[in-house]
């Protein structure tokens, strides 16, 4: 856990006083990732580097794990802190096994104790220890440098971490392998995060929490589903772009919105039923064939069901695409945009059919959060339309 | 042919005389290192010192050998020590402070911010910043200084030989005042070779003591 306390940072500049952070109160709860982003200036970063004293507060206090730093030593504080910058940093002279067994070895660990230890941190990075620890970073390509920063800032297993725009110089390939392999990594390890971002996908894609800073101040705190679906104000809007609600599909999976209720027929139901259901039900287009184990088997279209006497099996079209509960939106737009269908089957664990998910679902999930706040008559400019 | 025979007849001499040389310098390039690159890491700390620092190394430097020497006659004559050895190590280690000053004082500022700030971040205290990080990164730049000092000063040696100090510079003096080109010649020639392959030797210590993981970026710049 890490908790601010009115944390203010002012800068003397021949200019006059500068204030970096103004009276920043905000917690993250144990075990979750916190982005602070903004546009340059705006005191993510001092704010930051005040938790660890790379930049000394004016005034407030920091709290980890409900305790007050604030009487700590300063190398006691920073050594039980993990620490990752943009820029890497790793010691140039020392071999990546020095370099990732540096703060046990200033903690005093014994000699066994941290060479396992790095053995352990290579593991975790899916690094090969053996051919990696003798070697010196700049043998290393920039992506691997990092996992190497990531592990140093881990080996001494410090609950919380500052990461300072940690893969922001890396390649957009590797930085979204490593983003993926850093959050697999944080399921297991649990670190209370902060992390320094200025790219707004990566914040909805690592954050947990999400905070917004603009001239020092702390706009908006809030989860990124909250934050795309209810921006506070004009500034927050725009710095979310347009396309906000198109980066809310990432978050909403289709469980949330999937409808229990969908009519199927069964191969040996005649096309005269399912005519009847699809009027039933209300469907445009066609319906669902489901097998015997309530499997996706086909679809039936409406209007071969009007003008065609015999069994459903065998008039079918094959099923173009099914969806499952854990999925997100986004994939969901991506098949019926790509098959033209205005709606899909949704399929559990097991393969049966468990209702469907249709783009006005979608649509008014997505417009419910912004309507809600800026009334009926707002163009759901960004969201979908069916 | 001459001069090779001269050379020849008189190698046990050039030896010592060699020998001298080399210890002179080396001793006090050896004591200019060990007060320079003190100097020149503290003076790290305060932009307005370092500046003054520098200043006054510079000044010294351009003070010509041959005066240097004679401010120093009366100075050390108090202690006894007027001509000879002792003025001319403290001329070579005055004159030693300015590139070792310099270079320790550039390379440790020179160190990437963004180690600096990771050896902060990590925890490390000043003192093990400067023993872990800043000096190793800096023992390259901090030899070439070294290195500056000791082919400088077996120039500013040969010159000693004028109050009594020893050396390869006898052999120039006495030249000089004997009209014998010979020794004038093998002297000469004796103090350049002395500087190359001293300078060499220094080169090869440097790559040495460079840390392995940095000799590859230092190949590549």
């Amino acid at each position: 856990m890490i908790r601010l306390d009115n944390l203010t940072k002012v800068f003397d500049t021949p200019k006059g006083a500068v204030v970096a952070a103004d009276h920043i109160n905000m917690e993250v709860p144990e075990g979750e990732i916190c982005i602070l982003i903004g546009p340059s200036g705006c005191g993510k970063t001092s704010t930051l580097k005040m938790i660890n004293r790379i930049i000394k507060p004016t005034a407030g206090k920091v709290f980890i794990n409900g305790d007050d730093t604030t009487g700590l030593d300063t190398q006691t504080l920073r050594r039980n802190i993990g620490y990752v910058i943009q820029q890497i940093g790793l010691f140039p002279n020392m071999t990546i096994e020095e370099n990732i067994t540096i703060v046990p070895k200033l903690l005093g660990w014994d000699k066994a104790k941290y060479k396992a230890r790095a053995r352990e941190m290579m593991a975790m990075i899916a690094l090969e220890p053996d051919a990696f620890l003798k070697r010196f970073p700049s043998e290393l390509s920039g992506g691997q440098q990092q996992r190497i920063g990531v592990a140093r800032a881990l080996a001494a297993d410090p609950p919380v971490m500052l990461m300072d725009e940690p893969f922001g110089a890396i390649d957009p390939i590797n930085r979204a392998v490593i983003q993926d392999e850093f959050l697999k990594m944080q399921q297991e390890l649990n670190k209370t995060i902060m992390f320094v971002s200025h790219d707004i996908d990566e914040a909805i894609k690592m954050g947990d929490r999400i905070a917004v800073f603009r001239e020092g101040k702390l706009v908006q705190y809030s989860t990124p589903d909250d934050l795309l679906g209810a921006p506070k104000n004009a500034f927050v809007e725009s710095f979310l772009g347009e396309d906000r609600a198109l980066k809310r599909l990432n978050l909403v999976k289709v469980r949330e919105i999937v409808t229990n209720e969908i009519g199927t027929v069964m191969p040996s139901d005649t096309l005269e039923t399912a005519m009847a259901k699809i009027d039933d039900y209300g469907y445009q287009n066609a319906i669902l064939m489901v097998n015997e184990r309530k499997q996706p088997a086909g679809i039936i279209d409406r209007s071969v069901a009007r003008t065609t006497k015999g069994y459903c099996r065998d008039h079918f079209q094959a099923v173009p695409a099914v969806i499952g509960l854990d999925d997100d939106l986004r994939k969901a737009a991506s098949l019926m945009f790509a098959h033209g269908q205005t709606w899909l089957p949704c399929v559990n664990e097991e393969g049966t059919v468990c209702g469907q998910i249709t783009q006005r679902a979608m649509t008014s999930h997505l417009g419910a959060r912004y309507r809600a706040r800026q009334g009926d008559d707002r163009k759901p400019s960004a969201a979908i339309k069916e | 042919m001459e001069l090779f025979l001269y050379a020849l007849d008189n190698a046990g001499l050039l030896l010592t005389r060699t020998i001298e040389h080399i210890a002179l310098v080396g001793v006090a390039v050896g004591i200019a290192t060990l007060t320079g690159v003190p100097i020149g890491i503290a003076i790290t700390k305060n932009e307005r010192v370092a500046q003054g620092v520098l200043y006054m190394a510079s000044i010294i430097v351009t003070i010509p050998s041959i005066a240097l020497f004679g401010i120093m006659i009366p100075v050390l004559s108090l202690i006894g020590h007027g001509i000879g050895y002792v003025p001319a190590v403290i001329a070579v280690l005055l004159y030693s402070q300015l590139p070792i000053i310099r270079n320790t004082y550039t390379a440790i500022n020179n160190v990437n911010p963004a180690l600096r700030e990771a050896a902060r971040g990590i925890g490390m205290s000043p003192n093990q910043r400067l023993r872990l990080v800043e000096i190793p990164l800096a023992v390259p730049v901090i030899m070439a200084g070294v290195r500056t000092a000791v082919v400088l000063n077996i120039g500013v040696m040969a010159i000693a030989a004028y109050i009594g100090a020893g050396g390869l510079g006898t052999f120039i003096s006495r030249g000089i005042s004997q009209s014998d080109p010979r020794q004038l010649i093998v002297g000469a020639i004796a103090v350049s070779l002395l500087a190359i392959i001293v300078d060499y030797s220094l080169l090869y210590l440097q790559k040495r003591l460079t840390p392995r993981g940095m000799s590859r970026e230092a190949a590549a710049s």
